[in-house]
């Protein structure tokens, strides 16, 4: 089947089988492999994408369904501006990846959180993130690095940044 | 060189790292990601059975299919494969049995390999699987590791399915009980559990001519290489093994696996670039699991709680096949039981049991986090028993401060910790009187809603390893690790290590160390790893063991960079080397600090190598490769206060704070996003994860759906902090933080739940520690055999193994809280 989806501000009109799925179009024709896969039942969160500007794991549509729409991945989260997008900096800030590999999933996710509620509590930031699993970082600084790019580095500070925190930790240190 | 030797402008500082650049932008090179010219697709098929005999293999339609290059069963490889090595014979007559990348006559678990297909795409490789008509008879699975063991059992292997007994002790055993005033005896069950690291494996082998580069999601690209070698035959020098961007391992891809032995071999059949990718549900039940043992044990003590004696006896379930390290895991745990505490004597006994189930291996902790689950929870059994406060208790048998060097009634010698000083700020931050006095107006008030807390005041050894104590317990590798410095005429620095990354920062904490060692900035620091052409040697990543000793031989490297530049240097000045001293990257004249020359300026002297002095070559750079002697011994109090809904059986984190003595830290940042990431694992242990099977030997947690890793939602917050007490056996001072929080946060958060449900008797809950095993805990000590609420889980009144169904419904409970 024929369809035309932008990717990441470009437009591409393809022919896919009817069963293909989105992340294997835009990994394998569209060139798009920063979005990664981590699971097959839809759990883990790791291929999440923005479509329409609403966050989807794209190993759950086809591309098919995504005909007529646009799709940003994590390649074109910062818009081609050069500059790092808020959440990409606020993730390397707070420290909130260590393998990487649920980092584009977790943060488009957390871009569709954040432009639902711009101003999340903890709870709210846990909640908006539970369909997307990490297995390194214990998710606290991930949620302190959604916290910070919502807010601006000053709540984030109140909230405790991880670079705070491991200052505080190391104020906490006993020699001995 | 001591610590304080060392300028300290890097070292400590909360760096954010280097490699997020590309993780955080999606320019990252997973395997998956890579794609070559004519490259073609394999995909497996595997055993839906536990145990079987394969009867025939037909692979002659899928071999006729649109789009395929070849399809095979075992027999077509049973010449070649060779069997996928155990390189941990733990006792002179272990029983190691062949072990087949593809399955020829016999299969042993479900999810083994018997046949393959390589396809022009991934697509139409998994549409010619199809084809294949496999026939089996199958036969009795062995699921249980006691009745695998009872008479008359079904035989897994033809030399039974024992593998092994390891004994191991030291002092009276039977003195120390005998008369003992206090004995008492538990069994604790380690569930199996399923690593899990986010990157499903993924492998790509590339051949030119006679040689093969393989690209792999592998945690050890150098011992592969080897391991590759020896089993296929093909010379080793003609193999190159790349462990690009890696999505996490911890211990799941420490292995040599079917998967990348059948790409070698396919590469070299079909003279093409061969790829594999794992799906999820693939992977739960291929991927080598971890844990799952039980553990009986007994401990005697005086009437005042000191402890006279501790006696422990392990089956640990192997699964089908031993695989690279799987007798060791257990092993490792021999050292760790009797853990921080004094005894009179000691006995150890694991017998390693052959199971129709995936491989086990190693897993986060490998073997400590099982034997600190086992002694902490004792501790607070025996504190019950005594009537004594869990950690005074703990108090009376530590060894003290000024007690260190210690050596252990288990016969390692710690160099350096200080008990006192984590657990006083644990208890600080925690609010730990607070806390006892709230538990007791609950318990008085008998609300239905109680609180534990929970205490592990754990060690683990770790820094893998002295080769010398490896050989002594028949590991065939050594522990040494490997760095070369190589200076860039520009005054640039490239680091080579043989320690292999995927995830843990080396990028950034390596050059935090170099920045130091010579002088230059963080930025012009560049780490390269992960690539036997360009690492050419090194013992890769596991055990925490890379900064203390992929670490300790950089700053090794650094020195002897140091050294040659000290030479150079005085022939530019046109002075003794005596007469120069280092300081901020320089070497410069003693008293004339001016007359000096930048490591910078030294670099690129030594690259036009004009005047460079007699006897010493062009070019600045070095190697250094550095055994340990002994392994480092991080330790903390991990303090864990849960909520426990005597009603429902659900458990709440309440709050957990985690104070860890790692030694000297590099980045602080990194270590606190280990101790976060290792505790949520060990969380997940407690609360969540088991790798459960039905009575046929099917994996019924083969997917992320019926296997629970907590999300967001599902964990805490932890306040984290550290005690410093240098380590004593490496020149950076450092002990390892990889695993600390995976061995600690299991038993403190059990230790919790239990603690609060003393008051009904309850002495444990099995791990995971679900609300319907609490709910039927509580019910069962009240000696009451109701049925569980509605909330709980119906369908599992069939067996002991969570549903997969109810895993689901507790996750939705949780969720809404």
């Amino acid at each position: 089947m024929r369809i035309s989806v932008t990717v990441d501000g470009v437009r591409y009109d393809d022919d896919v089988e009817p069963r293909l799925l989105l992340v294997h179009y835009l990994r394998e024709q569209a060139g798009r492999t920063g979005t990664p896969i981590g699971c097959d039942t839809s759990n883990c969160g790791a291929c999440t994408v923005l479509l329409n500007g609403r966050s989807v794991k794209s190993c759950s549509v086809l591309a098919v369904q995504a005909d007529g729409t646009e799709i940003t991945t994590i390649q074109g989260l910062a818009n081609g501006s050069g500059e790092l997008h808020p959440l990409q900096r606020a993730f390397h800030e707070e420290h909130a990846l260590q393998c990487g590999y649920c980092t584009p999933g977790m943060i488009m996710a957390a871009a569709d959180l954040l432009s639902e509620n711009p101003n999340p509590t903890e709870e709210e930031v846990r909640d908006g993130l539970e369909g997307n699993l990490c297995r390194c970082t214990g998710y606290q600084n991930i949620v302190r690095a959604v916290l910070r790019a919502a807010n601006g580095s000053a709540t984030a500070a109140a909230n405790g940044s991880a670079t705070a925190a491991a200052n505080d930790s190391a104020t906490a240190e006993v020699t001995a | 060189m001591t610590a304080t030797d060392l300028p300290a402008a890097e070292v400590g500082r909360a760096r954010a790292r280097k490699e997020d650049a590309r993780l955080i932008t999606g320019q990252t090179n997973w395997t998956d990601n890579i794609t070559l010219p004519g490259m073609v697709h394999v995909s497996f098929v595997r055993s839906p059975h536990a145990h079987a005999r394969i009867a025939s293999v037909d692979v002659s339609a899928a071999r006729g299919a649109a789009g395929v290059f070849a399809a095979y069963s075992g027999a077509d490889f049973a010449a070649e494969q060779g069997s996928l090595p155990c390189a941990w014979p733990v006792t002179p007559d272990i029983v190691i049995p062949e072990h087949p990348s593809m399955a020829v006559d016999t299969v042993r678990y479900a999810g083994e390999i018997v046949a393959c297909v390589v396809a022009r795409d991934r697509y139409a490789a998994a549409d010619a699987l199809e084809l294949i008509d496999v026939t089996y008879e199958p036969l009795e699975p062995v699921l249980d590791m006691e009745q695998a063991l009872a008479d008359g059992a079904v035989q897994l292997h033809a030399a039974g399915n024992k593998s092994f007994t390891w004994p191991f002790g030291n002092g009276d055993i039977d003195a120390a009980f005998r008369d003992a005033p206090v004995v008492i005896e538990r069994t604790y069950r380690q569930q199996r559990l399923i690593p899990s690291a986010m990157e499903p494996r993924a492998v790509v082998c590339a051949p030119v001519a006679d040689e093969y580069t393989m690209w792999t999601s592998t945690q050890i690209p150098h011992v592969l290489r080897v391991m590759l070698a020896l089993v296929t035959g093909i010379p080793e020098h003609k193999l190159r093994v790349i462990a690009p961007d890696v999505g996490g391992g911890f211990g799941s891809k420490l292995q040599v696996t079917a998967e990348e032995v059948l790409a070698l071999l396919l590469a070299r059949k079909l003279g093409r670039p061969v790829k594999w990718t794992e799906t999820r549900s693939e992977g739960n039940v291929a991927v080598h699991h971890g844990r799952d043992q039980i553990q009986r044990v007994r401990i005697a003590a005086d009437a005042d709680g000191r402890i006279r004696g501790l006696d422990v006896d392990l089956l640990a379930d192997m699964g089908a096949y031993l695989m690279l390290v799987t007798p060791g895991v257990p092993l490792l745990g021999a050292f760790m039981f009797n853990a921080i505490y004094k005894m009179d004597a000691y006995r150890f006994n694991c017998t390693g049991v052959f199971t129709s189930k995936t491989p086990t291996d190693a897993y986060r902790g490998a073997g400590r986090p099982e034997a600190t689950y086992a002694i902490e929870h004792l501790m607070d059994d025996l504190a019950a028993e005594l009537g004594m406060d869990p950690l005074a208790l703990r108090e009376r048998n530590w060894i003290k401060h000024e007690e260190f060097p210690f050596t252990t009634i288990a016969g390692l010698t710690y160099d350096s910790g200080n008990y006192e000083a984590a657990t006083e700020t644990a208890k600080e931050l925690f609010g730990y009187d607070a806390l006892r006095a709230e538990q007791a107006e609950r318990n008085a008030a008998g609300s239905p809603v109680r609180l534990g807390i929970g205490i592990s005041t754990f060690t683990e050894m770790c820094g893998l390893a002295p080769s010398r104590v490896l050989g002594s317990l028949a590991y065939a590798a050594g522990g040494w690790e490997h760095a070369s410095i190589r200076m860039l005429p520009t005054g640039k620095v490239e680091v080579v290590t043989g320690s292999s990354a995927h995830g843990q920062g080396h990028e950034t904490a390596w050059s935090q160390i170099v920045a130091d060692q010579l002088g230059v900035p963080f930025e012009d620091v560049r780490v390269l790893h992960g690539d036997t052409a360009i690492s050419h040697k090194g013992m890769d990543t596991y055990g925490s063991r890379s900064l203390v000793v992929g670490g300790t031989a950089i700053v090794n490297a650094c020195d002897k960079v140091r050294q040659k530049a000290r030479v150079i240097a005085a022939a530019m000045l046109e002075v003794s080397p005596d007469d120069l001293e280092w300081s901020d990257g320089r070497w410069a004249v003693r008293g004339d600090p001016d007359q000096g020359k930048s490591i910078g300026e030294i670099a690129f002297a030594a690259f036009a190598a004009h005047g460079l002095p007699d006897g010493v070559e062009p070019s600045l750079d070095s190697d250094a490769t550095y055994d340990p002697d002994n392994f480092s011994f991080p330790h903390g109090t991990h303090l864990c206060a849960a909520e426990v809904d005597t009603e429902t059986g659900q458990v709440r984190i309440r709050s957990y704070v985690a104070v860890d003595d790692v030694g000297v830290v590099v980045n602080p940042l990194i270590v606190e996003g280990q101790v976060h990431g290792g505790i949520a694992q060990g969380v997940a242990q407690a609360l969540y994860e088991e790798a459960a099977y039905d009575s046929s030997g099917n994996l019924v947690t083969a997917s992320l759906a019926d296997y629970l890793i907590p999300s967001a939602a599902d964990l805490p917050s932890f306040t984290t902090a550290r005690t410093t007490t240098p380590s004593t056996l490496n020149p950076l001072g450092v002990k390892g933080v990889g695993e600390a929080g995976t061995i600690a946060s299991t038993p403190a958060v059990v230790n919790a739940i239990v603690d609060a449900l003393r008051p009904f008797g309850v002495a444990d809950v099995p791990m995971p520690c679900t609300p319907e095993r609490v709910w039927r805990a509580i019910q069962e000590a009240r000696g009451a055999a109701t049925a569980p609420p509605a909330a709980a889980t119906p369908a599992s009144a069939s067996g002991p193994g969570p549903n997969p169904d109810a895993q689901d419904d507790s996750r939705e409970d949780r969720s809404a809280r």
